[in-house]
């Protein structure tokens, strides 16, 4: 932790997280690399079973990654213990998907936020309790719901009580694994609205996990794009929305429905179905579903490449696809679909 | 007599709607109190119209559905009419409802997997539906099943159709339960948050289907969705319901391009779209303020009235009728957003 | 800073009114007949237990030579034994017996196979292997016959059938402590617990043993009639409470041979022992209902 501006966050080297399993073992995580820079939103966008959960739960050490390591603001977490990764903990925080199952049920909202404050020593009771009022009023609600327990508030509300535990002890880094996924829309757009604000003032990285195209664009700065256990494309969140290279980010971005019901738009329809994480097909893992795939795409897995940036100045951006030419032009399924 | 003899209704309903639904309220009756899950719910779905009942969790969407196909436990009242081919079905025994689920009212749910019985091949259960209800022998069910998983769109028909439930992904799970729904060319299909569950890349197939059959049977189906991005690309009509209570109907480009009432412009204001980031940052998302209200007061308001930037007086003194709009636009609400030259005026 | 504060009238329909945990569980309580009728019949055993001394009208070890075996009458309401004490008073003071017998063996066997079901649960592996295949050698022998054969081992007394009652209720209740942690351990709210730096005594005794009390209660109202039954059997065997101190197995034993003539020896203990383990059994029905924090049905 020398240079508090240079030291990224989150940084992930080739993360591996396999599963024993009966023939074998399930790569839920393959290979995965991705760092986080202060106060940077980075998105993790896959579909289920794309192990992007898994990554976030590797990064806040809930499970234990088989290979590969995971560096917090500077410290290797990969291999530490339950009781070394303790005092760790305030650096780096989780919002989980459905904040009915998130929040202890036989517990208050006060406690709930308090208790991170309480198990790192930061805050006296008193203190503690003022804190909560103050968290409950930046994540949007009135201080009278401290004594309530989460059953007595709705999705949206437990969410908010979910944030403000996260950021109680000022993490560094916020991992949000569908954060709004289990919410109804309106209420998904201010949790959208209070994780912009709350991350605008107060700075912290984020991990934002989701399968929701829309958020991710909405709320990062940059897109890494999983597909069964590989990140396949990673770039700037405007150039990758706009400018696309992987053949499966191509799909993905237009198989999402837009609310315009005049909105002409070709998809691409993927074939078959997601090959199983216990036995991926050799090669490209999209090889079985991509329009494009080459013999090539068959045989040889292709490296997550760096690409010139798109602009001078620009942040550089990766894929991994043996289509895409070393200038970063890109094929387009769309036209072989 | 549940035949499929037209009755002298269907026979000069044959160009009208084949399901229609008036006044539609179903309650629950607890022990304090009373639940008004649905109140005063009405459509006409025509042959071959997508229909999307939109609304968020809790606004009586698919209580309205259970209403329709007859799947409510006893403990619920429910008032209005329900009509599928100018048969009355409100009110309607057990012994009615029988032979027309599965056959001229099917519904396939959110979760594919719990609605299939993981014992049986799919080939068996889409069969056990024909011989039910169109007496097919064993073997030309079979047939009938290879070609129907194929009209779904599943790969191989003729090799899946002796799979189980399990050796298949959710949106192939998903395409099963459309083709037992649609096994017996029902006249309606209820589609309960199909693609909920599933990834996006398989809901485009899955919406495509629907709209496939729409086409090739002539199916009627109503769609039942929390998702804006799939109405927009599914349906002809749309249905927006409130807190039980039906606030706005129009053509989906009308509902999309004016939508009138607050909650309706509120829902899709709310929604995330492309661009939504520029350059100079996150452009605030709108949000509805406030909470769902409790549906166990049925208050002779606007029950959006307290979450309305637009309410008045007489939106918190009086509960809106529904009203028709130029363009077959309804609407309930007294002060729309965008006001359209009023047609007529009905209850 | 951020959001608008939520100001709109708060809905009733997701945010119920703070009421205080107690009165909410009075109020479903109520509402459930059998889990009322349950507890009241609780409260009047636990009542009769505490204060049975008080209650009986005579003696209840005083033999009575001149009112052997006599009939239900007023004097005796519950007739007399065949050695003319009085049946009533001797109920009264069974109850107290098997009470203290239920409720020390259940909270005996709690003491004991929580920490272990605990263990088991949260830390898996050995721990768990160790304790599972005790519980399952255990739970091999049906209740009664392992409470009966510790009883023989431990000789008979009334502490020792306490004992033997408790332990044979342990695999029961470490089965459900750990069942009830391996599944609260996967929730969400566990994992950020952990995230939050929640060490494992946090964890175990705030999130996870709170969120297990329903189930136990539940497991500790069946466990108190089936102990209740037991006591009965061990005495009625003479492994357990020993005469001339009356216990409801003691006086069911002693009505034996006078079941034909003097029916009420056998009737009224029996009857009691019925009585509250169906009282025990519904109030614990009720209790799974009423502690659910989610509430259940509206």
């Amino acid at each position: 932790m020398t240079d508090r501006v240079t030291t990224p966050v989150l940084d992930v080297r080739g993360l591996r997280r396999h599963f024993p399993a009966p023939s074998g073992s399930v790569r839920a995580v393959d290979g995965v690399s991705l760092t986080i820079g202060p106060g940077e939103v980075v998105g993790l966008v896959g579909e289920s079973g794309s192990g992007k959960s898994t990554v976030g739960r590797c990064v806040v050490r809930l499970d234990t990654p088989t290979g590969g390591e995971v560096v917090i603001d500077g410290t290797d977490v990969t291999s530490l213990s339950a009781r070394q990764m303790r005092p760790l903990r305030k650096k780096v925080h989780l919002v989980f998907q459905d904040p009915s199952s998130s929040l202890n049920p036989r517990m208050t909202i006060r406690q709930i936020i308090a208790e991170p404050l309480r198990l790192h020593g930061l805050a006296s009771r008193a203190e503690a309790s003022a804190r909560v009022d103050e968290l409950l009023r930046q994540v949007g609600l009135r201080p009278e719901l401290a004594d309530r327990t989460p059953h007595q508030l709705s999705g949206g509300q437990r969410q908010r009580v979910s944030i403000a535990r996260a950021l109680s002890v000022e993490p560094a880094l916020l991992v949000a694994d569908e954060p709004t996924s289990a919410l109804d829309v309106s209420v998904q757009a201010s949790v959208l609205n209070l994780l912009a604000d709350l991350q605008k003032d107060r700075g912290f990285g984020c991990l934002f996990i989701t399968h929701d195209l829309a958020a991710v664009e909405y709320l990062a700065d940059r897109i890494a794009v999983m597909y069964l256990g590989r990140i396949v494309e990673q770039a700037p969140a405007g150039e990758l929305f706009a400018d696309p290279k992987h053949p499966y980010t191509q799909a993905l971005l237009s198989a999402a429905p837009v609310p315009d019901p005049r909105a002409g738009r070709e998809r691409i329809v993927l074939g078959g179905d997601l090959p199983s994480p216990l036995d991926p097909p050799p090669g490209c893992h999209f090889h079985t579903r991509c329009p494009l795939a080459t013999d090539r795409c068959r045989t040889e897995a292709p490296e997550l490449r760096v690409l010139p940036a798109a602009e001078p100045g620009g942040a550089p951006r990766e894929v991994a696809c043996h289509l895409v030419g070393e200038d970063g032009k890109a094929p387009d399924a769309r036209a072989a679909a | 007599m549940t035949t499929t003899a037209p009755s002298p209704a269907t026979g000069a309903a044959r160009t009208g709607p084949v399901l229609s639904v008036r006044d539609l309220t179903v309650s629950f009756a607890g022990p304090d109190d009373t639940v008004h899950a649905v109140d005063g719910v009405s459509y006409d779905l025509a042959p071959g119209e997508v229909l999307a009942v939109v609304g968020e969790s809790g606004c009586g969407k698919s209580v309205t559905s259970m209403a329709v196909m007859g799947l409510l436990p006893p403990t619920a009242r429910i008032g209005g009419s329900i009509t599928l081919d100018g048969q009355e079905l409100v009110g309607a025994d057990e012994r009615t409802w029988r032979p027309l689920r599965g056959r001229r009212l099917s519904m396939i749910f959110q979760e594919p997997m719990t609605s299939l019985n993981p014992v049986l091949t799919v080939g068996r259960q889409i069969a056990e539906v024909l011989i039910r209800h169109q007496k097919l022998s064993k073997k030309e069910a079979r047939a009938r099943a290879v070609e129907l998983l194929d009209l779904v769109g599943i790969p191989a028909p003729d090799r899946r159709v002796d799979e189980y439930p399990h050796q298949l992904s959710g949106g192939m799970r998903q395409r099963v339960m459309i083709a037992i729904a649609v096994a017996c060319d029902p006249a309606v299909l209820i589609a309960d948050e199909p693609t909920t569950a599933l990834d996006v890349t398989v809901q485009a197939g899955i919406l495509d289907v629907l709209k496939n059959l729409r086409d090739r049977l002539g199916t009627a189906i109503v769609l039942i969705t929390h998702d804006l991005g799939v109405v927009a690309e599914t349906a002809d009509r749309v249905l927006v319901m409130y807190a039980g209570r039906p606030v706005e109907q129009a053509p989906v480009d009308e509902l999309f391009a004016a939508p009138s009432h607050p909650y309706t412009r509120g829902l899709l204001g709310a929604v995330l779209r492309p661009g939504s980031r520029t350059k100079d940052g996150r452009a605030r998302l709108n949000e509805i303020p406030g909470l769902v209200p409790d549906l166990r007061s049925r208050p002779d308001a606007c029950t959006f009235a307290p979450r309305c930037a637009f309410a008045e007086d007489d939106c918190r003194g009086g509960r809106p009728q529904l009203r028709t709009l130029a363009g077959g636009h309804r609407i309930a609400c007294h002060h729309p957003v965008t006001p359209q030259p009023e047609e007529e005026v009905s209850a | 800073m951020t959001a608008a504060v939520d100001t709109a009238p708060v809905a009733p329909a997701a945010v119920a009114k703070p009421r205080g945990r107690a009165s909410d569980a009075w109020r479903r309580l109520r509402r459930n007949k059998l889990a009322l009728t349950g507890a009241v019949l609780g409260a009047l055993f636990v009542l009769v237990a505490v204060f049975s001394t008080l209650l009986t009208p005579y003696d209840p070890a005083q033999p009575d030579f001149d009112h052997v075996l006599a009939a239900p009458s007023w004097t005796h309401w519950l007739g007399t034994d065949d050695l003319g004490r009085d049946q009533l008073s001797r109920v009264l003071v069974g109850v107290t017996a098997s009470m203290q017998v239920g409720v020390l063996a259940v909270a005996l066997a709690f003491v004991v196979a929580v920490p272990l079901g605990l263990l088991a649960g949260y830390y898996g592996k050995f721990a768990d292997t160790v304790v599972s295949r005790l519980t399952d050698t255990m739970l091999a022998f049906p209740f009664l016959v392992l409470a009966v054969g510790l009883a023989a081992v431990l000789g008979p007394s009334l502490k020792n059938a306490t004992i033997a009652i408790g332990i044979s209720q342990i695999p029961a209740i470490v089965r459900i402590t750990r069942a009830e942690t391996l599944r609260l351990k996967h929730l969400d709210y566990v994992g950020a617990a952990v995230a939050n730096g929640a060490g494992d005594g946090t964890i175990l005794f705030r999130h996870i043993l709170p969120n297990a009390t329903s189930a136990l209660i539940v497991q500790a109202t069946v466990g108190i009639p089936s102990a209740i039954i037991g006591e009965a059997v061990l005495s009625f065997l003479g492994l357990g409470v020993q005469p001339p101190s009356p216990s409801l197995g003691v006086m069911l034993s002693s009505a034996q041979p006078f079941i034909a003539n003097a029916p009420w020896m056998a009737v009224f203990p029996g009857l009691v022992i019925v009585l509250a383990t169906l009282a025990f059994n519904l109030l614990g029905d009720g209790v799974r209902d009423i502690l659910d924090p989610r509430g259940g049905s509206r």
